[in-house]
């Protein structure tokens, strides 16, 4: 026999937060997945939500090409507030 | 619990010339401390050191639940039942995390789960030693996983993302496996003087056996020199041995037991103990595969996943099932 499909568990440790990324389990399908992940990731009450999305279905960036992708963002420096030097009795703005 | 690498002859290993420029690049990253993830380039002997060692670990957690699990239906009060159990389905979420973090680095489980059952694979060679009374179960929480909590904390910044995120993740659950087994050899040797000398007789048979946990001694281990440098081992095997047994010396007074070892000395002078000639002769037999109960344990495992087998085809069977259903 061979692997069942890997699967990526996501967990909301609490309400009000995201989803985090917790780790990956195998399972022949979306509800033995969601037992799976209840077993492995939440022991210790560790969350209250699970979401499992199969591995496959997962579109990543090339991390060889990550210079590029994110070199847009590099120089646009006016998007953070402390580009803007304020008179001090404004600058707590 | 841990492994630290165990088959590693570097005479054995396949060469493979790398792209000096990727390389470079590669060493500058690790000496930044940075952190390798699975889509990253990466040495092939990086990924190969770590698919051992990190598939090594998985099997030492899965094989650890046997000598355990033997104890299950007699531990001696529901308290230390639902412990106890609790405890091994944690080995066997390590393995998990561990089996998922090998696979990022492109082996599969069926890989490792058939080198575990072909007897190609290692696992700790601690797992290959008895537990013949209840309170070998306290010294396994207490010694066993207190070696491996050791070796474990510094990997939680291994060089590797996979393995250093599953390591944090196991290093905060085991911490309840070592306090359980001090507390229960807590209660025993405030108990009757027959099961004080149980706790005694199970120091006296796992002492040994688990200040071999940290592996051969630094001449003797030719690859440490690379893993230090990519970052994948952060501490050499006998600079956490000697952590373990300066941490561990004042738990064992504390229990009023003696530790095995009549080398065994506080030095003065360089603020450690010093302790006595480990038998690596025996270490290696165990490696080997001769350790007392080493077969047994193996059949016990292949039975397990042989019995099993029911189970994982009826969830395929039902998968395959619904699968058709919703096509239809």
């Amino acid at each position: 026999m061979s692997d069942w499909q890997l699967w990526e568990v996501f967990i909301r440790t609490k309400g009000g937060l995201d989803h985090r990324h917790a780790g990956s389990i195998h399972a022949a399908d979306a509800e033995m997945a969601l037992r799976h992940a209840r077993d492995t990731y939440t022991r210790r009450m560790e969350g209250v939500s699970v979401w499992v999305v199969r591995s496959a279905d997962i579109v990543a960036s090339d991390p060889g090409e990550a210079g590029e992708l994110f070199e847009p963002a590099e120089s646009k420096i006016y998007r953070h507030p402390t580009f803007y030097q304020l008179p001090e009795a404004v600058n707590h703005m | 619990m841990y492994t630290t690498e165990l088959d590693k002859s570097p005479a054995g290993q396949p060469v493979t010339i790398e792209d000096p420029e990727l390389l470079a690049k590669f060493e500058a990253r690790v000496a930044a401390d940075d952190f390798i993830e699975p889509k990253d380039w990466m040495p092939e002997a990086y990924r190969r050191t770590l698919v051992r060692q990190i598939s090594q670990h998985a099997h030492s957690e899965i094989v650890g639940m046997l000598p355990e699990g033997n104890w299950l239906t007699r531990a001696p009060s529901l308290k230390r039942k639902a412990i106890l159990l609790a405890k091994i389905q944690d080995e066997g979420g390590h393995g998990l995390y561990l089996y998922c973090a090998a696979e990022t680095l492109g082996t599969s489980r069926e890989e490792m789960i058939d080198a575990l059952h072909s007897g190609k694979a290692k696992y700790s060679t601690i797992f290959n030693y008895p537990t013949l009374n209840w309170a070998d179960i306290g010294a396994i929480g207490w010694l066993v996983d207190g070696a491996a909590i050791m070796n474990q904390v510094p990997l939680q910044r291994t060089s590797y993302g996979p393995y250093a995120r599953a390591m944090v993740r196991i290093c905060k659950e085991e911490s309840f496996h070592q306090r359980q087994g001090y507390d229960l050899l807590l209660e025993m040797v405030n108990g009757t003087p027959e099961q004080k000398a149980m706790a005694q007789d199970a120091l006296n048979r796992w002492w040994w056996p688990a200040l071999m946990m940290f592996g051969p001694p630094d001449e003797n281990s030719p690859n440490t020199a690379q893993s230090l440098r990519w970052r994948i081992k952060r501490e050499t095997n006998d600079e956490l041995r000697q952590k373990f047994v300066d941490a561990t010396v004042p738990q064992a007074d504390l229990l009023g037991l003696s530790v095995p070892d009549p080398d065994l000395k506080w030095n003065e002078e360089r603020g450690h103990y010093d302790f006595g000639e480990i038998d690596w002769a025996e270490f290696y037999a165990v490696v080997k595969g001769q350790g007392p109960v080493a077969q047994e344990r193996m059949s016990e495992r292949r039975a397990a996943w042989d019995d099993g087998a029911w189970v994982r085809d009826a969830a395929d069977a039902h998968a395959a099932k619904h699968a058709a259903r919703a096509a239809a």
